[in-house]
């Protein structure tokens, strides 16, 4: 590691604030986009097996 | 050859395509891009003048490279779908909007906050940052311009239309540190001669530029499924995909 400490390399001289702020915003926002279409995704799925199992509860009541 | 564009094309195949791919391509990306930041944060040495703050570097300078390859993406996607009228380039087109407006959003956020310590102030309307903002509005344009229609063939138009003629920005963007007098530094990775960056610096980056394209690939991939699970919801094959549990 570069840093002596971990306080060390949370200060980095100053610098800290901006530097972790940065990386900070950076993951959020990839997370962000990654989460969303997989979520997405999910929830439409769900619809779409709960929508099938009902057409086929209501095909067998019917023969 | 025609064959790999009608079967890119076909919603089925694409969609299954696309789980595959995804399947390990973002496990890879979300990997490399970790080893890359710890790298960037932790191991690599301060800059000899920056001193610490450069390590913004790191993201910013991913963000704003795959910000622009992004828009080559979408622009490419906007012609194909307006010259062919096939409705994946639209679907694709479309993915690559709100990846490329968040990626530009970093590259903008970072760089104020990397101005701060370096040049003093978070904002300076220079040439290479207002080309960027202007890229910013481009991409949050697209995503605007298709909700704003009601008719979606003819949204997709309009936002074909935009993305191409946007794409005059680009070079602006990526000349703008040559052709003005500008406050932000220019590119210290060179295709041609040396890099004016140490191989300290410069490894850890070009992992990030990798990890970064790799993870911008799997969300637009992402993204298209799930526009294709909403669209096609009545379809018989995915009704079917669903109820079996496959990809």
């Amino acid at each position: 590691m570069y840093f002596e400490s971990i306080s060390d390399a949370l200060t980095m001289a100053g610098h800290g604030p901006y530097v972790w702020a940065s990386y900070g915003i950076t993951l959020a926002v990839l997370a962000a986009l990654v989460i969303n279409p997989i979520q997405r995704q999910r929830s439409a799925r769900r619809a779409i097996a709960a929508e099938v199992r009902r057409r086929d509860a209501a095909q067998q009541k019917e023969t | 050859m025609w064959s790999i564009v009608h079967k890119m094309g076909s919603a089925p195949w694409f969609y299954r395509f696309a789980g595959g791919l995804t399947r390990w391509l973002l496990p890879i990306a979300l990997v490399a891009l970790a080893v890359g930041v710890v790298w960037g944060l932790l191991f690599a040495p301060a800059d000899f003048r920056q001193g610490n703050s450069y390590r913004i570097i790191f993201i910013h300078v991913p963000a704003a490279v795959v910000a622009l390859a992004g828009y080559y993406v979408m622009a490419f996607a906007g012609l194909v779908s307006l010259v062919w009228k096939i409705k994946m380039a639209d679907t694709a087109m479309r993915a690559v909007a709100p990846i490329g407006a968040a990626l530009t959003f970093i590259a903008l956020v970072t760089g104020a906050i990397w101005g701060k310590p370096t040049w003093g102030a978070w904002w300076v309307w220079d040439a290479r940052i207002t080309s960027m903002l202007i890229l910013l509005f481009l991409y949050l344009g697209v995503i605007a311009l298709f909700e704003a229609y009601e008719n979606k063939a003819a949204a997709a138009k309009a936002c074909a239309v935009l993305t191409l003629v946007g794409t005059v920005n680009i070079p602006i963007i990526y000349k703008s540190v040559d052709w003005w007098y500008s406050l932000h530094q220019p590119a210290s990775i060179k295709f041609t001669g040396e890099s004016a960056i140490d191989a300290s610096m410069l490894y850890p980056l070009l992992l990030n530029i990798g990890a970064f394209y790799m993870l911008f690939a799997s969300i637009v991939l992402l993204n298209m499924r799930a526009e294709l699970v909403q669209t096609h919801r009545g379809a018989n094959w995915l009704q079917k995909l669903v109820s079996a549990g496959g990809r």
